[in-house]
């Protein structure tokens, strides 16, 4: 039993404790241990990410123009991410230019993924934590068309249509084959949609289930193969030739058309659909504000989206990027992940080894020894731990820290970067400010779960503007007849130099990623990824700091202990990098029920 | 009409024999030529990613590492209605949640593949990070190829052995051969995972 404050949060462990397991080997398993007091409020909260992922070490000794193709791996849901950071650490490191067409068809690339991430997140993973299913079959299907109407000209909205979508509901229910819904707390009290909005929102979940298909074709046209996309060192695998034919070969004219006109239709959806499904949940959930964490305190970002090929600094970034630290939003500080003094992980709580565990590590200094010792008062045994000590080490995950501080990263962190400097990012600016106004809430408001959810809907408006922005800059290249992807004159190790180091980062759609190379001999001799879950879910440091997963956690009510509702809707705000399907034990090891987690 | 057949290879080819499916659709690819109507795909651990692909076949044949609690390296052959439920099955499938909830979305839109088989072999390693495929379950990727030949033979595909170099499936530098061959030593690169990864299936 223990209790101290660290960064304005009362940690408590001695109430009862629920343990929420998932179980999955694809990206990475989370675990999440709380405390309840005997209000069912939240005094204790322990992250753990369960998994040894050794990616730095199994990337020793190949080479660099390859480490693409492994980190694309990682992941079944980061991976062209992973892919376009480990392409710009090997270019950093060899100071390699690539030509603007690559720049934009990788910003497209990226934004596409950003936009194909959040509407599955918002739809399909994180939606059924506020959308009660089974209340939907409840719904009047004519009330429902009128709700739609009154907030979207979207034209599927008539009383039929949501009677045939009802019907179809009702028919997966009675069959028992709840399919994709079936983990639900269906009838749980925080809960607070009427049955009208849950039946719409549940004929949003399948008509997203069927667009989101249409999104990723950018994809596969500019990146080849399916469902790994083709990357490369000094631009991009892609040939243009604008008086081709054909699906096969070259880029032509009829593929960027059908690029448009995806682009065109991912705008219609996230402004018809999307955003007016957000506003309308959001307005009944407004006074649920839990789970801010360390948000309101300190937020990171490293930006993306570089407008100006080659050029990385914070003016050509279209995310932007910077810190804020102990709350004071009218100081940004500039943010280089190259200085030993910012950028440190730590380990006195994960299974890692460092020589002074006081002390954090750069990533080109970083070390991944792994040392799986458990606390004094672990319960079970290593094969099959119930309860983690959180007071010695606990994670397979390391600690991450900006001079010294946990930071919260993610859309929230970018969209209040922007939102704070309307200067630079005035479309950030007014699509936060829209939201803030149209659902009568303050500032504040933005640090919590909502606010995390609302933060990643409002990017997507963001970024399917700078799509079409993005594709417009293309075109004019193209018909200027600049026709050049890549840049191959350092293609050959010979040309390069005998030892070399890069960084190369991106905003993962669920946050700051970062990867730091060490070339030697033209191999990879240290690779370091520092990613967004990392930043997020990453345990204590030797200060007793908590990262932003506990942080969000403190503190909120939980209406049904052995329904964690709650805990679920605010570890999927942050869109967490571990598609798994969730078990939740109660104290003495039993499952009680399962759910689905990322 | 011609029966639009996809054959996916699903699994993370970084943890040793959950590389089983990707192994086998980069074997298939390889040395087999199809018509057009079949599509080789290398699923990886995508989630949703894989529907439109899904959605658009008549004819689904996944190959996957299954944990069936069979002796290591054995094959099994698992067809229609017992896919999604067999990947439903408590830790039946190793990838159950991501592709299950393919099949489910499938399902829902009503685009679920008319014929659905499943050619799962049982592991022996998982826990190495970085390492390939066992002897056992290797052994396994040429039976295997055969079920799945003879399933597209009944399928009315045509296929006949290559003699020429196919575009590779999966990237050069995570062709089996040289994935193995580039492997750290074992000093440098830890050559298990943790304990803790012993923990889900405890529970």
């Amino acid at each position: 039993m223990s209790a101290y404050e660290t960064q304005g949060f009362k940690l408590d462990n001695s109430g009862k404790r629920v343990v929420v397991d998932p179980v999955c080997r694809i990206e990475g398993h989370m675990r999440v241990e709380v405390n309840l007091d005997s209000n069912n409020v939240i005094r204790n909260a322990v992250s753990t990410g369960t998994m040894w992922r050794g990616l730095e070490v199994i990337l020793k000794g190949r080479d660099p123009r390859d480490a693409w193709a492994f980190v694309e791996r990682i992941c079944g849901v980061c991976t062209g991410t992973h892919a376009l950071t480990s392409v710009r650490a090997v270019e950093d490191a060899l100071s390699i230019r690539i030509p603007d067409n690559a720049n934009i068809i990788r910003n497209l690339m990226q934004l596409n993924l950003y936009i194909h991430d959040h509407l599955v997140h918002f739809y399909h993973l994180h939606a059924l934590d506020w959308v009660d299913v089974v209340s939907a079959l409840k719904a009047d299907p004519k009330a429902t068309s009128t709700l739609a109407q009154s907030i979207s000209s979207w034209p599927l909205s008539s009383p039929g249509y949501f009677r045939d979508i009802q019907n179809r509901l009702k028919k997966f229910v009675e069959s028992g084959q709840l399919g994709p819904f079936m983990n639900g707390y269906w009838g749980n009290p925080a809960y607070k949609l009427p049955p009208e909005a849950n039946l719409m929102a549940v004929a949003h979940y399948l008509e997203a289930l069927d667009f989101q298909k249409e999104i990723v074709k950018v994809h596969t046209i500019f990146g080849g193969k399916n469902p790994h996309p083709n990357w490369l060192v000094g631009g991009v695998p892609c040939a243009i030739n604008l008086e081709g034919t054909g699906a096969v070969g070259a880029i032509n004219m009829e593929r960027l058309n059908l690029v448009k006109s995806i682009i065109d239709r991912c705008t219609e959806f996230v402004e018809q659909v999307y955003i007016p499904d957000l506003l309308a949940i959001g307005s009944f959930y407004k006074g649920w504000l839990y789970g801010g964490g360390i948000s309101s305190q300190n937020l990171l970002s490293y930006g993306d989206i570089p407008n100006i090929a080659n050029d990385y600094s914070t003016n050509s970034l279209l995310l932007p990027r910077g810190a804020i630290i102990d709350g004071k939003l009218d100081e940004i500080h500039p943010v280089d992940l190259r200085d030993p003094e910012q950028v440190q992980e730590f380990v006195a709580h994960s299974w890692y080894k460092y020589p002074d565990e006081s002390k954090g590590l750069h990533p080109f200094d970083g070390v991944t020894e792994p040392n799986f010792v458990l606390g004094p008062n672990t319960k079970g045994s290593k094969t099959n731990i119930q309860e983690l000590d959180e007071g010695a080490k606990y994670s397979w995950i390391k600690a991450p820290r900006w001079r010294g501080h946990a930071m919260e990263v993610g859309p929230l962190a970018r969209m209040v970067m922007g939102y704070l400097q309307p200067k630079q990012f005035p479309e950030i600016h007014g699509l936060v400010e829209g939201a803030l106004k149209k659902l009568d809430v303050p500032v504040g408001a933005l640090f919590s779960t909502l606010g995390r959810t609302a933060a990643r809907g409002l990017e997507t408006a963001y970024c399917v503007k700078l799509q079409s922005e993005q594709f417009d800059k293309l075109m004019t290249n193209l018909k200027n007849g600049d026709l050049n992807t890549a840049n191959i004159e350092k293609w050959e190790p010979a040309t390069w130099p005998k030892e070399a180091r890069g960084v190369g980062f991106t905003e993962a759609p669920r946050g700051a990623l970062g990867h730091w190379v060490t070339i030697k001999e033209t191999r990879i001799d240290n690779y370091q990824c520092v990613v967004p879950t990392t930043w997020n879910g990453g345990p204590r440091d030797h200060k007793g700091q908590i990262g932003a997963f506990e942080a969000s956690l403190m503190d909120t009510p939980v209406a049904k202990a052995d329904e964690p509702l709650e805990i679920l809707r605010t570890l999927h705000s942050f869109d967490p990098c571990l598609a798994c399907s969730t078990h939740v034990m109660s104290p003495d090891g039993q499952e009680m029920t399962s759910v689905k987690v990322r | 009409m011609e029966k639009r057949i996809l054959v996916l290879g699903i699994g993370n080819l970084l943890w040793a024999d959950e590389g089983f499916g990707v192994r086998c659709v980069e074997a298939l690819n390889a040395g087999w030529r199809f018509g057009a109507n079949v599509t080789v795909m290398d699923g990886g651990t995508q989630g949703l990613y894989l529907l439109p692909y899904v959605q658009e076949a008549d004819c689904l044949l996944v190959f996957d590492a299954v944990d069936y609690g069979d002796t290591p390296g054995d094959l099994r052959e698992v067809v229609g209605d017992q896919v999604p439920r067999f990947m439903g099955a408590k830790k039946m499938s190793l990838h159950q949640t991501g592709f299950q909830e393919v099949l489910m979305a499938a399902e829902l839109t009503g685009k679920l593949p008319a014929e659905l088989v499943l050619i799962g072999v049982q592991p022996e390693e998982l826990e190495d990070y970085g390492g390939s495929l066992r002897d056992v379950v290797k052994a396994q990727m040429a039976p295997a190829l055969d079920l799945a030949l003879a399933w597209l033979g009944r399928w009315g595909a045509t296929a006949s052995r290559r003699d020429d170099a196919a575009e590779a499936i999966t990237d050069r530098a995570l062709a089996m051969d040289v994935y193995e061959a580039g492997r750290p030593p074992a000093d440098q690169a830890c050559r298990l995972g943790d304990a803790r990864f012993l923990n889900g299936e405890a529970a």
